[in-house]
């Protein structure tokens, strides 16, 4: 039995214009100490998908399919049930260290909360494994500091913080948002490798959401590429980067700046994009979601979702027209 | 010199106090709005707290020699149609007052804002109810709905001060939903959910707190309004009942007289107008001083 285990799950959106599906049929499972990073661009779902996994979908969502931590099912379960797993079992990062710490509140009463919430923990032993998080995150001085604001920290120090307060408990999967886009590159590097080192020393299972294409490459084993609410393609980071199938995917990798190519763009030569944008999610078409975009599409792209194709182990995509991409990577590759 | 050595302290010292603290009376004293507004709010509860001790004559005592004198060095303010001294009478009115604002704002904070913390938690049919009921309390204008109450439970300041709290309860209950709703769209409440907080510990330990300035300003705004309102109940007869002194009724007293003695009349209308500007400019300097993003571009 995996620890994580998410079987076609869906999220629909309900608004005003009628119920739009944001998430369609992501399935995955993770064990303990896996990494698993999820790309795509902003809207894609992803962070969607993730809130789901914490039962933390908008009032709007409807969410279905299938969520099992150790087998037992965790979609439909009562707000109550679900209290007991967030922080505890399942952790989130999130994306802005800047607004994700209340301002009003010390630090120290922040990171305490998930001890005294989930573990019972009061007064000097909170303090005490506060101290020792903070410290664990490479906060210095952390017994000062326990009595100081948010303000008073760095991007970089608020993020080790949140990743303090998402550690207490101990969980076993840790979703990481985005945990890295608020910062400068070089606090980036750091704070990424803090998350790799705590992953490795606890054996949690970690899920990486990003839009960052070499932060993933470096940070996670696995990796499903979403686009307009589904997974496109799947598998080993190095399979997937090495022989990327999905037009998408090819076209990410392509849309991604080398240095040979930022000198070119100085120079007025524009970078490779991929045509089109993105489908809105009321308009979905009902075959292939890239259709519209895709240089490969025929007839058939349009009208039926392709179903998943095993390109190598573990690796998996969903696209009708792989062969005929597949035959025609040479021509790709070289641009990419 | 004394420059270099006081640096270290001052980092220090701000280093370890709560964000709001440093500076907050700093800036304070330089803000000439809340300066004013402060010390005539001050003057009203000086006012009000005298009157417990010491006036100037007795506030009841009928004196006809005295009927209608003009200041003096025995009446400061002079004395009105019964010989009753001006200024004994203006410091009875300033518990009126303050009781009623006091009282009045109590009601329409506890009630309102735990209407508008329970609506933006909830939301759904909840949230939907409680508007549509503060919505239904608004239809009907402040003093009207206040005259049917004290039509209904007869005239007197407490049913005037009832009428005034239940109206402000639909006008806290509307700002403290809208300013929760802003808390809860941010990220650092999604952060709490997500270390598995309740939606109640949620409102009472982010929420609260980060509206806690906003409900400041409103209560020291509805004060005034609750002076003023409870003035215009008294003037219409409605509220403080003879011979219970209030500036409202000193008021409809002084109308009558208007040619033979019109310094009656401008007693309690200072009074009043003074006590709602002081309440006002209070309420603006604080808005001022406790947005955060104002007092930086300060």
């Amino acid at each position: 039995m995996a620890l994580l285990d998410v079987e076609h799950l869906r999220v629909d959106l309900r608004t005003h214009r009628g119920s739009a599906p944001a998430v369609r049929d992501l399935s995955f499972s993770l064990e303990r100490g896996q990494t698993l990073g999820i790309i795509g661009e902003s809207g894609c779902g992803k962070s969607l998908s993730a809130l789901s996994l914490l039962g933390l979908a908008p009032d709007n969502g409807t969410v279905s399919g299938s969520i099992r931590l150790e087998g037992r099912e965790l979609v439909g379960l009562a707000d109550r049930d679900w209290r007991a797993i967030r922080g505890d079992r399942i952790a989130m990062i999130f994306q802005e260290p800047m607004t994700a710490l209340n301002p009003v509140h010390t630090i120290g009463d922040q990171v305490t909360e998930p001890l005294r919430l989930h573990q019972g923990l009061r007064g000097r032993a909170a303090r005490e494994r506060a101290v020792a998080l903070l410290t664990r995150v490479g906060i210095r001085d952390a017994e000062q500091r326990l009595a100081a604001y948010p303000h008073q920290f760095s991007g970089g120090q608020r993020q080790r913080i949140m990743i303090a307060m998402a550690l207490a408990c101990g969980p076993e999967v840790l979703i990481a948002d985005e945990p890295t886009t608020a910062l400068d590159v070089t606090v980036q590097q750091q704070v990424l490798g803090l998350i790799r080192e705590l992953v490795a020393e606890s054996g949690m299972a970690l899920v990486l959401i990003s839009h960052d294409l070499g932060l993933v490459a470096q940070n996670v084993e696995r990796m499903l590429v979403m686009y307009g609410g589904t997974v496109v393609e799947s598998g080993p980071t190095a399979q997937v980067f090495g022989r990327p199938v999905h037009p998408y995917t090819r076209g990410l990798m392509a849309a991604r700046p080398t240095l040979a190519q930022r000198l070119a763009s100085h120079h007025g030569e524009p970078l490779p994009t991929i045509p089109g944008s993105v489908p809105g999610l009321f308009g979905l078409p009902p075959g292939c979601p890239f259709a519209g975009r895709c240089a490969f599409t025929e007839a058939t792209c349009h009208t039926e979702v392709p179903p998943e194709w095993t390109v190598a182990d573990g690796h998996r995509v969903r696209c009708s027209r792989r062969e005929a991409i597949l035959g025609a990577s040479e021509t790709i590759a070289v641009h990419a | 010199m004394s420059t270099t050595d006081a640096r270290p302290a001052s980092v220090s010292a701000s280093a370890a106090a709560p964000a709001a603290a440093p500076g907050f009376w700093f800036r304070a004293l330089r803000h000439p709005g809340f300066v004013i507004g402060g010390v005539l709010t001050a003057l009203l509860v000086l006012a009000a707290a005298v009157s417990y001790v010491w006036t100037p004559w007795p506030v009841y005592e009928v004196n006809m020699a005295d009927k209608l004198l003009l200041p003096s060095w025995a009446h400061w303010f002079g004395a009105d149609a019964f010989g009753r001294d001006v200024v004994s009478q203006l410091l009875m009115g300033a518990r009126a007052s303050i009781l009623v604002g006091i009282i009045a704002v109590g009601i329409g904070l506890v009630v309102g804002t735990a209407l508008g913390l329970l609506a933006s938690a909830r939301r759904g049919w909840v949230e939907e109810l409680v508007m549509r009921l503060a919505d239904f309390t608004f239809a009907f204008p402040a003093i009207l709905s206040a005259i049917m109450l004290t039509a209904v439970f007869g005239p007197g300041i407490v049913n005037a001060i009832i009428a005034i709290g239940i109206y402000n309860i639909p006008t806290f209950a509307r700002i403290t939903r809208a300013a929760a709703n802003a808390v809860w769209a941010r990220e650092f409440v999604l952060a709490a959910r997500a270390c598995g907080k309740s939606a109640w510990a949620i409102t009472w330990q982010h929420i609260l707190p980060n509206i806690a300035a906003v409900l400041t300003v409103q209560a020291t705004i509805r004060f005034a309004v609750a002076i003023l309102a409870e003035a215009a109940l008294s003037y219409l007869g409605l509220g403080t009942q003879p011979p219970q002194p209030s500036w409202g009724r000193m008021l409809a007293e002084a109308q009558t007289l208007m040619f033979q003695a019109p310094l009656l009349a401008v007693w309690p209308g200072l009074a009043i107008a003074l006590s709602v500007l002081g309440l006002n400019l209070l309420g603006d300097g604080l808005r001022d001083l406790l947005d955060p993003k104002l007092a930086r571009s300060r």
